[in-house]
């Protein structure tokens, strides 16, 4: 694929405002489908989680999932929209494999809940308020796999396989409206909506929301407009943004690339553009166009949704604190500074630090753990931190390095044991034989030895030259291959040092 | 020809209950009447190979004392817009050839539960679509009473089944008249229950706002009795109803003495009194209400100006939906694949199974419900049709105010002969202009035979119409009529058939 042409993100956002939109669809965790009795589960072999339904044998019908209509509501009050007191599926008509009945059940022009908005708190404290535009309910899919082809894509493929399991999973969709006024700000506030979104969704306990697993999928919309224009610039919708790192990314090359060609004098086409996560970029999907044709009407098989106003009542009774109420009552809960509480809110961990210090890990080795190490890990691999490591882990973890088993040295290794697929922290230790050393007697061995190789050493820490001991201690680490406790060997040394005076 | 086929349902369980005649030999009877007329009447697309065995089990069940349903034993034919497990489900058309179901329509499971025995699968025009079984890929089913004529549409095959005595019972579907017009050109009774009153689960969907199952039998009280087996609500159809349903087949029996006749009120439409009906239609269909009336049943005559716009509405909302509901048959999952030379795309071989596996018809429909709405035309079609639908009902409210049922002649004509309409689809359509109201309203209709026109010899039905959720009186006021009729007459008009197969 040709490379696009980026223009430099200051000199773009001189020139031109971006204005975003997000469509987020997530993935409800019920028991069932949206409309069957099929299970609802992740991971099964291919077409197991199947009924006529979902296959859209001849003949059947769909049955609306109250448990899903339940999360839905749930959602959208907690997204502060309106709840409609009835409101319809329609059928979305197109041809493709993946798609039993060759019709998506979706709600079109009458949602489940409409008009909200979402406080998304930035790094630097900024409240942005995210204007929702509706929250509808439909069915998820199923999925293609391309075989034969170099890039796994449907070009160039031999044949392609078709898993029903996906098809028909409760998605609920969450459409914003413009948002104006980002600025250089625009991809951030794009990472911090998703994020926010999934904390939601977490805190309602109605998703998985691993965004890896395609439980949160988000497209981004962005167009630029030339300062000064009323009219809305022509926007792209980039799919297939699979992680919050990569909603940043995507929006700001998306940014770069439009600008690129507006100040040349060129067009953006409407299409739907797929983000690459290898790359970096973008590339050309199908053209869309506000002209294609879906032949939507109302589901004949279903009849309207009509909650109750007591049982909006008694879910709106039920709803969690909002996350940023949630985000001061941790912070102040777990004593963390402005700049670390910063640092965790935009490496989006809230959750994974809930979950560990729940676990039973302090707040602060959860944080350390988490915005540390496991984040340097997960950028060096480009994915996601919560993708590599379950919160009852890390809390395992920080337990071994409490009870002095682990150092902190020893901790990262056991970590990557645990990343690798090696078990949990403890079998990793007995796997790998990692544990602090705490036997005396092997350092004191050691540790006389190296006092012995290095009289001048010695000599010095004779003198009083403390620092001097450093020297001893990193020739004792070294031969204790890191598994000792190294304020135990700082004092053990001293106390040789001083022996060997005597 | 022997006595078990001449029974009605009502006769024969009867007698099976008392064990004068079991169901083997119920089914076997029946079986060999098909084996007879069925080279020359086409009623069936595939006879079980098995309705022995299942009855020799409803046998065995009974003679080890086991309470069962009240029609245990009695053989039915049902359409093939119904899926089953144990014989294909093709809805008449090619690109279903063979298909077998992983599953049981509701209705097929509870006639199966009650001891019904599946004796077959009848022939229907192609996804229900037409009014004379001519548009069935499997060739046409022919009218008992005269094998050139049609014998109506799209549930031919389940009335000629029963006309012909090859059932006693038989399940069928009216979108828009496909159980009712049947009836009228072959003699026999046809109930469409009130939209929802009957499971549409497993009912191969043409119009799922319009679709409802229902019985085609040769009584008022066989279809009654059928309708109790298999109506009532299912958690599977969200449009099916919660409601509690009295005993239909207690409602034909009610009927029967009479009684219902006194002070009811029955509706002529005014708009359907003109030209149109033939002659014979027309006179029958007077002298029907004329018996009504020296009951004591009084005549009001109302008016239902929106009706005349109902076909039209149904050929948009009908098509609309159905151009949604075949999409499925895609070749993917299931049913005929038709691989393009050298292989093709996904897309090329979706297209090449649907136009070699859809007949003339179903595509026309597909065509024009896409059309209807496609951006740009939806108001002015889907959209108006469904504002129609809203003045029918509103028709329908007002009428019901005056009167408790509405009587219409159950089609226009006779039996046409075979071919006579093939070439002109709106002449086709014209054949539902009485029954289609009832199913864009979501209302009762019943039709019962109540003569032979003079001019050809040929049975005439009246159609019955009540309130939603009224079935129950349709089945009095049927029973009413048919008893009267019969007893001035001093035998059933079925029993003035042709015999067929030469015996």
């Amino acid at each position: 694929m040709a490379k696009d042409r980026l223009l430099d993100f200051d000199e773009a956002l001189e020139l031109f405002e971006p204005v975003l939109g997000f469509e987020v669809h997530v993935e409800l965790s019920t028991k069932t489908k949206m409309f069957s009795d099929a299970p609802n589960e992740f991971g099964s072999l291919p077409n197991t989680n199947v009924s006529p339904v979902c296959l859209g044998l001849p003949g059947s019908l769909p049955v609306v999932n109250g448990q899903a209509v339940r999360y839905s509501i749930s959602l959208g009050l907690a997204l502060g929209c309106e709840i409609a007191p009835s409101s319809r599926f329609a059928r979305k008509n197109y041809f493709y494999p993946d798609l039993a009945k060759n019709y998506q059940i979706s709600q079109f022009d009458e949602p489940i809940a409409f008009e909200g908005s979402v406080d998304v708190e930035l790094s630097d404290g900024t409240i942005v308020t995210v204007p929702i535009e509706r929250a509808h309910m439909e069915e998820d899919a199923g999925k293609l796999t391309h075989v034969g082809g170099s890039t796994g894509r449907i070009q160039g493929a031999e044949y392609s396989l078709v898993d029903y399991n996906r098809a028909g999973v409760p998605l609920v969709e969450i459409v914003t409206k413009p948002i104006y006024g980002a600025e250089h700000r625009a991809p951030e506030i794009a990472k911090a909506y998703v994020a926010t979104i999934r904390d939601i969704v977490v805190s309602l306990g109605i998703s998985e929301a691993k965004m890896e697993r395609g439980n949160l999928r988000c497209d981004a919309n962005v167009s630029l407009r030339p300062r000064g224009q009323e009219k809305l610039g022509t926007r792209t919708e980039t799919k297939n943004v699979n992680s919050l790192r990569s909603v940043e990314r995507a929006v700001r090359y998306e940014i770069q690339r439009q600008a690129a060609i507006l100040k040349g004098g060129g067009t953006i086409t409407q299409e739907t553009r797929h983000w690459h996560e290898d790359t970096g970029a973008t590339s050309a999907g199908r053209p869309k166009s506000d002209a294609d044709d879906y032949r939507y009407f109302p589901e004949p098989d279903l009849l309207p949704v009509e909650p109750s106003l007591e049982l909006i009542e008694e879910l709106r009774a039920a709803l969690p604190e909002p996350p940023a109420a949630r985000r001061r009552r941790l912070k102040a809960e777990w004593g963390f500074t402005d700049l670390e509480f910063q640092d965790v809110v935009n490496g989006g961990l809230l959750t994974e630090i809930t979950e560990t210090v729940t676990a039973g890990a302090t707040p602060q080795a959860a944080r350390k753990w988490w915005t540390g190490e496991i984040s340097r890990l997960a950028n060096a691999q480009g994915v996601e931190a919560s993708s590599l490591v379950e919160p009852a882990q890390v809390a395992a973890l920080t337990r071994l390095v409490d009870d002095g088993t682990l150092t902190d040295k020893l901790a990262r290794q056991v970590l990557e044991g645990v990343i690798a697929g090696e078990g949990t922290p403890q079998e990793v230790v007995d796997k790998r034989g990692l544990a602090v050393v705490s036997d005396d007697g092997a350092l004191i061995a050691a540790i006389d030895e190296a006092l012995l190789s290095q009289p001048d050493v010695l000599a010095k820490i004779k003198d009083g030259k403390v620092q001097a001991a450093g020297a001893v201690i990193g020739a004792v680490m070294k031969a204790m291959k890191g598994q000792a406790d190294a304020a135990r060997v700082r004092e053990l040394v001293l106390e040789r040092a001083a022996a060997v005076e005597e | 020809m022997s006595d078990i086929i001449r029974m009605t349902a009502a006769e024969l369980a009867e007698k099976l209950s008392s064990r004068e005649i079991s169901a083997v030999e119920a089914t076997r009877a029946h079986l060999d009447r098909i084996a007879a007329v069925d080279g020359d009447v086409h009623a069936f697309l595939h006879v079980s190979d098995h309705a022995i065995q299942q009855a020799e089990r409803i046998d065995e069940r009974r003679a080890a004392g086991e309470q069962l349903g009240e029609l245990a034993g009695v053989p039915l034919a049902v359409k093939d817009v119904l899926v089953t497990t144990d014989m294909p489900s093709t809805s008449g058309s090619k690109i279903l050839e063979g298909y077998m179901s992983p599953y049981d329509a509701t209705v097929v499971k509870r006639a199966r539960e009650a001891g019904l025995v599946p004796l077959g699968k009848t022939n229907m025009d192609e996804f229900a679509m037409g009014s004379s079984t001519e548009h069935s890929a499997y060739g046409p089913t022919k009218n008992p009473w005269d094998l050139t004529r049609i014998p109506g549409g799209s549930g031919g095959g389940s009335a000629a089944a029963v006309a012909a005595f090859e059932a006693p019972l038989a399940l069928g579907s009216d979108t828009g008249g496909s159980i009712r017009q049947p009836a009228h050109v072959t003699g026999t009774v046809g109930m469409k229950p009130t939209y929802g009153g009957v499971s549409r689960y497993g009912a191969i969907a043409l119009a799922s706002s319009l679709d409802q199952v229902g019985p085609v039998t040769r009584t008022v009280l066989d279809a009654g009795l059928l309708h109790d087996v298999i109506g009532g609500h299912d958690p599977r159809d969200s449009t099916s109803l919660r409601d509690e349903w009295p005993s239909m087949a207690a409602a034909a029996r009610e009927g029967a003495t009479g009684q219902v006749l006194r002070g009811l009120k029955v509706g002529l439409v005014r708009e359907f009194q003109g030209d149109g009906f033939q002659a014979g239609v027309k006179s029958r269909f007077d002298e029907a209400v004329q018996q009504l009336e020296a009951q004591g049943a009084e005549v009001i005559e109302i008016s239902a100006p929106n009706f005349e716009y109902a076909v039209s509405a149904y050929y948009l909302i009908l098509p609309a939906e159905a151009s949604s509901n075949l999409a499925k048959f895609d070749s993917v999952r299931f049913g005929m694949r038709v691989q393009p030379e050298g292989g093709g795309t996904v897309e090329q071989v979706m297209s090449a199974t649907r136009e070699a596996g859809f007949g003339p018809e179903v595509k026309r429909r597909i065509i024009l419900g896409t059309y209807a709405l496609s951006a740009g035309y939806y108001d002015a079609y889907y959209g108006s049709a469904q504002k129609v639908r809203t003045l029918i009902q509103r028709d329908f409210n007002a009428a019901f105010e005056q009167v408790d049922v509405i009587a219409t002649p159950s089609a226009p004509t006779t039996a046409f002969k075979l071919g006579e309409k093939l070439g002109d689809p709106l002449a086709m359509y014209l054949n539902d202009l009485t029954t289609i109201p009832a199913n864009l309203a979501g209302v009762p209709g019943i039709s019962v035979p109540i003569g032979l026109a003079p001019e050809d010899g040929l049975p005439v039905g009246i159609q019955f119409m009540a309130p939603a959720r009224e079935d129950a009186r349709l089945y009095r006021v049927g029973a009413a009529l048919e008893t009267l009729l019969d007893d001035a007459r001093g035998h059933t008009l079925i029993s003035e058939a042709p015999a067929l197969g030469g015996k």
